[in-house]
């Protein structure tokens, strides 16, 4: 795995060395490391000559730019109304045991993070969530269940 | 039971004999000015929720004086009970470039972007493979024009025009003053067209059936059809093509329960309508105007809890640079909860309506000031359910 200051130089590279780069990098960084370490926003500064400072500000502001530790597979169920209607408090609820952590928490192997997120854009499949980027639609507690257990299955294999 | 319900086939229709590629270099052999007539003349109102006359936006950045200007496609989609833009990505991805291309023409653009939600991640490969080879064929004939792709990180206040701009320019995602407006300095600074993804297909569908067949749709405030995106109490949830300026209460027939108690008309930020009006509410620009999203509430449902939904939504996506929504929103939701626990009296309901008002004045952007729709639409129709 390449260290995160070549990570970095090496999405730079590919972005372009200006401001408007800081969006793709920054995602960039999300997508290989989970989130964005105090080493990878120093790096970014020195790199797009910009201070540590605007880069925390922006990276602060995006709810998928995390700035603390999260785990391998980030978990986002949708909290919002129609999702909320059809039933997303019991999937919370069983991937919250089975997981052994709190809406927020990551779990101790650091495999997995739990989090509610806003409308995700498929109401009319709801309850949904997405695990990293792939969407899951139409979900009982059941289903949200055996989903998880592929995920940490994959992770045993890997 | 009668139902004049019209359902359309513009957005998704697949037409082989005239493929999206096809209407772009048919289009662009035409004068610019004549197919900005052209969308004028169809009535063409922007479908990302402000309904600006997408004919006089392009105008306005045509006639701005400069060496760059861009075209960008708002794909932020992040209204709650919103979904047809990721559809129209999904399915007609070509027809939405289209439009981008023939903007870029008329205004004198030569780059587009498409900022993309990051909630729709998911769609980033098929559409960079569909925007090559799109580009690619743009280039083989000599259309001096090319589509990049960018995308979001979670934030739904960058859906407002200036706050998307700020974001694609590595910035907090903090909505500007206006003026000026995104046709005189938008993304850099420079003249841009900004239009929904539904918007953008549309243009392309009027320059290939003409905007009489557009405009014979709808009614003289709300012509042609729009996507809508149906959800909550229905048996039949999804995404319907449908004549703008219907009737709410036939809209009810055909998609309730049954037993539907209430619509919200435009997602979080739209209006609440409760049974007693769907007979005199027109779902268009002269009514209630919609990006799309109508929620069905049947009466099981508490609206005290959709309205708590609604307030936290805000609370959490209001971007805090100004004090009248930052601490509005939060107010507003603590002031329910309140009420609700009889920690303060039914009255200060009426505080809150006109802690609203002060929103809708003082608050920079659309998020702010259209906290009040929601909040004074279920307050002024279901107050009894907020209070017990
Ligand atoms: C808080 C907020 C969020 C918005 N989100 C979106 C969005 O997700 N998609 C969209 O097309 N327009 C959104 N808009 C409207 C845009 O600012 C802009 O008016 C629209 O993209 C213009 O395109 P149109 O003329 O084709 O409708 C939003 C506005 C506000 C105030
Ligand atoms: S109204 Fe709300 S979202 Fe808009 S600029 Fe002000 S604080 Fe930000
Ligand atoms: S409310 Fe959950 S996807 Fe829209």
């Amino acid at each position: 795995m390449l260290t995160t200051e070549a990570l970095v130089k090496e999405l730079v590279e590919k972005n372009g060395k200006t401001r408007n780069s800081l969006m793709p990098v920054l995602q960039g960084i999300v997508q290989k490391e989970h989130y964005l370490s105090e080493e990878a926003l120093l790096s970014v500064a020195r790199e797009l000559d910009l201070s540590a400072a605007d880069v925390y500000g922006t990276a602060s502001f995006y709810t998928f730019l995390d700035t603390v530790p999260r785990g391998k597979n980030i978990i986002r169920v949708c909290k919002t109304i129609t999702c909320h209607m059809k039933g997303k408090d019991e999937v919370i609820k069983v991937l919250s045991n089975a997981l052994k952590v709190k809406v927020g928490e990551t779990t101790h192997d650091k495999k997995f993070t739990l989090l509610t997120a806003n409308c995700l854009g498929w109401c009319h499949k709801g309850p949904v969530m997405l695990v990293n980027d792939e969407i899951y639609p139409d979900l009982t507690p059941q289903k949200a269940l055996e989903i998880i257990e592929e995920y940490a299955k994959e992770e045993k294999k890997a | 039971m009668e139902n004049n319900l019209k359902k359309v086939d513009i957005i998704f229709e697949i037409d082989d004999k005239c493929t999206p590629l096809d209407v772009v270099v048919k289009t662009l052999k035409r004068p610019a000015d004549e197919i900005i007539l052209d969308l004028i003349d169809s009535g063409l109102k922007g479908r990302g929720g402000a309904g600006f006359p997408t004919g006089l936006k392009w105008k306005f950045a045509r006639n701005e004086d400069s060496d760059v200007k861009y075209v960008i496609c708002n794909a932020d989609e992040g209204e709650p009970g919103t979904f047809k833009d990721r559809e129209i990505l999904d399915r007609v991805p070509e027809k939405i470039f289209t439009g981008m291309a023939i903007c870029g023409y008329v205004v004198g653009a030569k780059e587009g972007y498409i900022y993309l939600r990051g909630e729709y991640n998911f769609l980033l490969k098929p559409l960079t493979k569909k925007l090559e080879e799109y580009n690619l064929f743009l280039k083989k004939n000599n259309i001096d024009f090319n589509i990049y792709l960018k995308s979001g990180s979670g934030a739904y206040v960058c859906g407002e025009e200036s706050a998307l701009f700020e974001s694609m320019e590595g910035k907090r995602g903090e909505p500007r003053n206006k003026p000026p407006y995104p046709t005189v300095a938008g993304y850099n600074s420079k003249p841009t067209v900004i239009n929904n993804v539904e918007t953008l297909v549309y243009t392309t569908m009027i320059c290939r059936i003409g905007p009489e067949k557009f405009r014979e749709l709808g009614t003289k405030d709300s012509r042609g059809s729009k996507v809508f995106s149906v959800s909550g109490d229905t048996p039949v949830p999804g995404i319907y093509e449908l004549e703008l300026g219907m009737p709410l209460h036939e809209f009810v027939n055909e998609f309730g329960d049954g037993d539907v108690k209430a619509v919200q008309v435009g997602g979080a930020s739209g209006h609440c309508v409760p049974r007693k009006k769907f007979n005199d509410t027109i779902i268009g620009f002269e009514g209630i105007p919609t990006g799309g999203s109508m929620m069905i509430f049947n009466s099981s449902r508490s609206m005290y809890n959709v309205l708590h939904d609604y307030l936290e939504f805000f609370a959490e996506e209001s971007c805090g640079q100004c004090t009248p929504c930052r601490v509005g929103c939060q107010q507003l939701l603590k002031g329910i909860e309140a009420v609700k626990k009889g920690e303060r009296s039914p009255a200060y309901l009426d505080d809150l309506k006109k802690l609203t008002g002060t929103m809708k004045i003082a608050a920079k952007c659309g998020l702010g000031q259209s906290v009040g729709n929601p909040f004074n639409s279920i307050i002024d129709n279901f107050r009894e359910e907020i209070i017990y």
